[in-house]
């Protein structure tokens, strides 16, 4: 708003009544006239033991002049003045007695969380304590409903199951093979530049297929699962929780534990290694690619090298890994899903943390199955 | 006192394939309580998504004073609006935002206030609905009453001269609800705001309707305005009689279904 709208604000004082005079038009956009003098009289409470009101000169009025009005009658009471309000407009008067009709309960103000840098330490080591406790607790639980699915004792959901295969295998398809095919053809450029120094172009098969099988396939595999399943997993089960469907299948008799979170867990780890399978395959092509049309190798050479290099056990480990790969995904998802607050900002917050979580158990695993097999031998 | 502050005009609600509620004329006056009435699934919420803004009628228009909704642009059609508060039915609090931030929000976006001078209006906004101290609470803190009077704050942050309802006292206790009728009376009394809201409950239709729509599903369209009392005593529509009687028609006096209210 461009022209300016005229409000007035003046106090008197007459022996020990203080009259505050509201004039012209209290609305939002206006000018506001500073209360802060009369405040500081109000608070210092020199010989005054009463507080008027008038609105003889008021024309429209708002909840700015509501807002300064508390704000004059609050540091009135505070300071035991009496403060008569019956002048007032009578539609004033309505709204003072709805904002003073509920008292503010004692307690309900939050203090500000300590920000001491020792509080904010404490606090993250309670957090990754808590943590840590609920990981160990889900995995139990986990392990009791497999048992329970094992002996017999519980029943999975045929149609669950399946719709969550398919879910995580065929149409995680076209970016596994987009993502693997990259891959493969880019470590073969990258190792191209270097074998290429010795003359030893022929080694980019082996290089291309040891990487993709024993490692990269499944690791690529796994990081767009985690990005793509473990967060769907983690917002559904959190949009289930936020909107307490889990309450109402636990009441209907189903452990959520065996009825959402296992069928997901087993299709995941039966589809991990496929993918991974698949990756490879995707890899190997990719690096072919490159070597046959960039460099003096041909299809059916740079094939047979694959062959003699890649063995039945670094299949064997690469898809061993992935179905490691696959557990931990699905635990990170479910987990942070049945964890979920019951807010929209909560479903959010689990599916970033399932992601968050999910990519380093993957990573952490890796490096430690890569260390055990290197130890081993294999 | 009676002009008429929104009008709605030959409108007719439909989605794609199939026609809701057609040929609509009423108006709504400054300071009314206009209450719209039908059956569980006959359009009443989804005449509340027309007329503030939400959904484009699929034939005729809303006038807010004289100015139509939908042939405004969209420019136009904001600053409407912004004249407007609505409080959804389950509160639409944003989640991620304690109580304070949900309702400073519209004021810091759409005002130049001072931070001081908005942390006082989300004060008083709060305690005028009964939640003083809870401005740092967030939504899913709170039970299912205190999100909605919470929602009702921040549908009055701007100082709106129209309030859309959608069922206020759906899910509330019957002490809450009538808290909420007279939260709602008062704020028209003292606020001089004008509300439209949707309810089914007969108690808040008769304690607090000036006004009124009936919707029918069957015809797919109004068969009746006016003061729900006044339908209750004078309509000769057996679905209205049936609507505001709970079937009950022997029942057919006012002070049956509501001792108390004046």
């Amino acid at each position: 708003m461009t022209d300016k709208i005229a409000c007035a604000f003046h106090a008197s004082q007459q022996g020990t009544t203080l009259e505050a005079t509201f004039s012209g038009d209290w609305l939002l956009s206006a000018e506001i006239p500073a209360l802060d003098p009369l405040l500081t009289q109000l608070d210092q409470g020199k010989g005054i033991n009463r507080l008027i009101f008038s609105t003889k000169g008021l024309g429209s009025w708002d909840s700015l002049l509501m807002t300064d009005l508390i704000r004059l009658i609050d540091a009135g009471k505070k300071q035991g003045i009496d403060v008569d309000t019956t002048t007032l407009p009578e539609g004033i008067q309505g709204l003072l007695s709805l904002v003073y009709a509920v008292p503010e309960p004692t307690g309900a103000r939050r203090k500000p969380a300590s920000s001491q840098w020792l509080a904010v330490l404490g606090n993250a080591g309670l957090q990754l304590y808590q943590d840590t406790q609920a990981l160990i607790a889900f995995i139990g639980e986990l392990a009791i409903s497999m048992t329970m699915l094992l002996r017999g004792k519980s029943r999975l959901r045929p149609v669950d199951f399946w719709l969550n295969i398919q879910e995580c295998g065929p149409s995680a398809l076209p970016i596994i093979t987009l993502i693997s095919l990259l891959v493969g053809l880019i470590l073969a450029f990258v190792g191209a530049v270097q074998l290429a120094l010795f003359g030893a172009e022929m080694y980019i098969a082996d290089m291309v297929g040891l990487g993709m099988t024993r490692d990269m396939g499944g690791l690529m595999a796994a990081v767009i699962m985690t990005g793509r399943t473990g967060a769907t997993f983690a917002a559904q089960l959190g949009t289930m929780q936020a909107n307490s469907e889990i309450d109402a299948l636990k009441t209907m008799g189903f452990e959520p534990m065996s009825f959402l979170v296992l069928p997901r867990l087993l299709a995941l780890i039966c589809i991990m290694p496929l993918l991974c399978l698949y990756a490879d395959l995707m890899g190997i092509i990719g690096g072919a690619w490159v070597t046959v049309n960039f460099f003096d190798v041909s299809l059916t050479q740079y094939l047979d090298r694959t062959a003699s290099a890649v063995h039945l056990k670094d299949f064997a480990m690469g898809v061993t890994k992935c179905a490691v790969y696959g557990v931990l995904i699905a635990l990170a998802g479910c987990l942070r899903g049945m964890q979920c607050g019951r807010s929209a900002s909560a479903v959010g917050d689990a599916t970033t943390s399932a992601v968050v979580t999910g990519i380093v158990f993957i990573v952490i695993s890796d490096a430690l199955m890569t260390m055990i097999c290197n130890r081993l031998g294999i | 006192m009676a002009s008429p502050c929104l009008t709605i005009k030959d409108m007719t609600l439909a989605y794609p394939d199939f026609i809701i509620q057609h040929d609509l004329n009423f108006t709504i006056n400054q300071g009314d309580i206009f209450v719209i009435m039908g059956s569980s699934g006959c359009g009443k919420s989804t005449l509340l998504m027309h007329l503030i803004g939400l959904m484009q009628p699929a034939k005729g228009d809303v006038f807010y004073g004289e100015e139509s909704l939908w042939q405004a642009g969209q420019q136009a059609r904001q600053r409407i609006l912004q004249r407007t508060g609505v409080l959804f039915q389950s509160g639409a609090l944003l989640s991620s935002m304690t109580l304070f931030e949900n309702i400073a929000l519209p004021l810091t976006e759409h005002t130049r206030l001072s931070a001081q001078r908005i942390r006082l209006l989300v004060d008083y906004k709060l305690a005028l609905v009964g939640l003083s101290g809870f401005a740092d609470f967030y939504p899913a803190e709170l039970s299912g009453g205190m999100q909605k009077r919470a929602g009702l704050a921040r549908a009055m942050a701007l100082d709106p001269e129209i309030l859309f309802f959608d069922e206020p006292s759906a899910g509330l206790d019957p002490v809450s609800a009538k808290l909420m009728d007279d939260l709602i009376r008062s704020l028209r009394d003292h606020l001089g705001a004008t509300i439209v809201m949707v309810t089914h409950e007969l108690a808040s239709i008769f304690a607090i309707g000036s006004n009124g729509v009936f919707l029918d599903t069957e015809t797919k369209t109004m068969i009746a305005t006016g003061s729900p009392k006044q339908l209750l005593t004078e309509s000769n529509d057996p679905k209205i009689i049936r609507f505001l009687t709970r079937g009950e028609t022997d029942n057919r006096q006012t002070d049956n279904l509501h001792p108390g209210a004046a």
